[in-house]
C-alpha cells in the first residue's frame, strides 16, 4: 500500500514537471507579468504557443486607472466606442485602478495574433496597446 | 500704437478669446486642462506672472463653456507655496494684450521635491466666484491621485507630466470650475474668472509643456507670454528672433524693451496691482506657436541681470543631473521656484490664428 502511494506521488510529481512551467490553481500554463507606467504596457509585445493558457499580472504604477483589453481587432473597436467604465467578469478584459494589481486569465487561440490595449479615454490613441503573438 | 486706460469692466468673451491660452477650444493658466467626463469644454484661461523684489504675482483667468452639470479643472505647477491666493483686478490681463495687440480686439527656485507624501497635502484652499482653488503638496502619483478622486479626469499623458513638474517641485495649484455654482452666480460662458497668486520665489519661471497636457503631438500650441522684470531677462530656451513672418512657428522674442510708464501706470491702477512700480521695468513679449511634440520644456528667466537661467528650471536637466546650483543654497529649500511672478509678468494667453474666432 505504502508503496504504491508513493508511485503515485512521484507519478504526479513527473506530470506536473513534464508541464515545463509552473502551474497555477486555476490550471493555466503560464503567469506573465505586465507593467503600466507612463500609460505604456511593458513588455508591449508577448509570445505565446497556441491554446496556452495564461494568468497575466498586471500592475498599474500611473495615478490614473487602466484597462487591459486582450481581443482582435474588432474586440478593440467595440472597446474603443463602448461606455462600460469598469471591467473583470470576463476573462482577459479588467480595469487595473491607479496603484493597483490585479490578475486575468485568457487561453489563446491557435496561431495568430491577439491585441491588448487600454481604451479610457485617448489612451489607445496615446499608445497604450501591445500585441500578443501566438505560434 | 493709441494706448487708452481699459474701462472697468469684467472680462469680456473677446477679449478673453484674445488670451486665450493652448489650444481653441480650451485653455489653461500655464496649466492642463483635466475634465471630468468633456461635457464642458475649458475655453481659455490667462496668465499673467509679474515679479517684484522676490515676489512673484501670478494673475490667471478661467473661463469655459459648456453643460453646467459637471466640474472641470485645471492644474498649474508651481514653484513654491503661495502666501496669498485672491480674487485679481478686472483689466490688467486686457492692458497686456492691447499693449501688443491693439488693433485687435482683441524661475533654481523650485521647492525642495525630496520625499514624496503618502498622499498629496493640502496647503491652501478657497473659492473665488465659482472657481474652487486648491493649493496642493505632493509627488505625481500623490496630486493625481487627488485630482481623480477629486472628480477630475486626467489625460493618458498626465503621469509623465505631473512627473516631470514633481521632480522640481511639489507644489501645485488645482482649480476647478464648478459649473452648477457658476450658473447660479450668473457666470456667462465664456466670462473670465482672474485670480492672483502671491509666490517668493527668487526668480521668473514659466512652464510651458504643461500646455501640451492632453493633446495630440501634431497640435499646435499658441500662447502669448507677457514678462515684466526689474531688468532685461535672459531667457533659456534663448527665444528667436522675429522674422515679420506671419505665424512664425516656435518661441519667439517678438518684443523687449524699457516698459512704456503709460502700460505700468494702467497696471498699477488695477485692483490689487498697487504693487508695481510705474517706472523703470522691463517688459518682453514672446509668442509660441509649435507643436505639442515639440513643447517638452519650460521657460527658465534669469532676472537678477547675471544671465544665467537656469536648466533644470527649464526642464532641459533633470534635479538630480545638476552640477552645481544655479541659485544660492536659500532657495532650494523653499517652496520658491514658481517663476509666474516676480517682476516678470507673464500673461500666458493664446493668438488667434488670422480670420479665426479663437475658444
Amino acid at each position: 500500500m505504502r508503496r504504491s502511494v508513493l508511485v503515485v506521488v512521484v507519478g504526479a510529481v513527473l506530470a506536473a514537471a513534464a508541464c515545463g512551467n509552473t502551474a497555477g490553481a486555476g490550471g493555466e500554463d503560464r503567469t506573465i507579468a505586465i507593467t503600466m507606467h507612463y500609460s505604456a504596457y511593458d513588455p508591449s509585445t508577448i509570445g505565446v504557443a497556441p491554446g496556452e493558457t495564461v494568468r497575466f499580472v498586471l500592475t498599474n504604477t500611473d495615478p490614473i486607472d487602466h484597462e487591459f483589453i486582450l481581443g482582435d481587432a474588432q474586440v478593440q473597436r467595440i472597446h474603443e466606442k463602448g461606455t462600460e467604465a469598469h471591467h473583470g467578469a470576463k476573462p482577459g478584459e479588467i480595469t487595473i485602478h491607479a496603484g493597483e494589481t490585479v490578475e486575468t486569465t485568457y487561453t489563446f487561440p491557435f496561431d495568430g495574433e491577439v491585441l491588448f490595449g487600454c481604451h479610457s479615454p485617448g489612451h489607445w490613441d496615446y499608445g497604450m496597446r501591445g500585441v500578443v503573438v501566438v505560434g | 500704437m493709441r494706448h487708452r486706460r481699459p474701462a472697468r469692466m469684467a472680462f469680456t468673451a473677446t477679449l478673453a478669446a484674445a488670451l486665450l491660452i493652448g489650444p481653441a477650444t480650451a485653455a489653461f493658466a500655464c496649466g492642463g486642462l483635466i475634465a471630468p467626463n468633456g461635457t464642458i469644454s475649458l475655453l481659455r484661461t490667462t496668465t499673467l506672472a509679474a515679479y517684484h523684489r522676490g515676489i512673484e504675482h501670478y494673475i490667471t483667468s478661467f473661463s469655459f463653456a459648456g453643460k453646467a452639470n459637471a466640474a472641470l479643472g485645471s492644474i498649474v505647477p508651481l514653484p513654491g507655496v503661495p502666501t496669498d491666493v485672491k480674487p485679481a483686478g478686472q483689466w490688467t490681463l486686457q492692458r497686456l494684450v492691447q499693449e501688443t495687440q491693439p488693433a485687435v480686439p482683441d524661475a533654481e527656485f523650485f521647492a525642495n521635491a525630496d520625499g514624496a507624501l503618502a498622499s498629496a497635502r493640502v496647503l491652501f484652499e478657497t473659492e473665488i466666484d465659482a472657481l474652487d482653488i486648491t493649493v496642493l503638496e505632493g509627488g505625481a502619483d500623490e496630486v493625481g491621485r487627488w485630482a481623480t478622486d477629486h472628480g477630475f479626469f486626467l489625460p493618458p499623458d498626465a503621469p509623465e507630466v505631473l512627473e516631470f513638474y514633481a521632480a522640481r517641485s511639489p507644489i501645485f495649484l488645482a482649480a476647478r470650475f464648478n459649473a452648477a455654482r457658476a450658473a447660479e452666480q450668473g457666470v456667462v460662458e465664456g466670462e473670465g474668472t482672474p485670480i492672483h497668486v502671491v509666490i517668493p520665489t527668487p526668480n521668473p519661471w514659466v512652464p510651458l509643456r504643461i500646455l501640451a497636457l492632453g493633446r495630440q503631438p501634431g497640435d499646435v500650441i499658441e500662447a502669448d507670454v507677457y514678462l515684466l522684470t526689474d531688468l532685461e531677462p535672459a531667457l533659456l530656451p534663448q527665444a528667436e528672433e522675429p522674422t515679420g513672418e506671419l505665424g512664425q512657428r516656435g518661441v519667439v522674442l517678438e518684443r523687449s524693451e524699457q516698459a512704456s510708464r503709460l502700460l505700468l501706470t494702467d497696471l498699477a491702477d488695477d485692483r490689487g496691482m498697487g504693487w508695481l512700480p510705474t517706472s523703470g521695468m522691463w517688459f518682453s513679449h514672446l509668442t509660441i506657436d509649435t507643436p505639442a511634440s515639440k513643447l517638452g520644456h519650460d521657460l527658465a528667466i534669469d532676472a537678477s541681470g547675471f544671465g544665467r537661467p537656469s536648466p533644470v528650471a527649464a526642464g532641459l536637466r533633470s534635479p538630480e543631473r545638476a552640477v552645481a546650483p544655479v541659485v544660492s543654497d536659500q532657495l532650494l529649500p523653499l517652496l520658491v521656484v514658481f517663476a509666474l511672478g516676480v517682476a516678470v509678468m507673464a500673461a500666458i494667453s493664446t493668438r488667434r490664428r488670422p480670420g479665426a474666432m479663437a475658444g
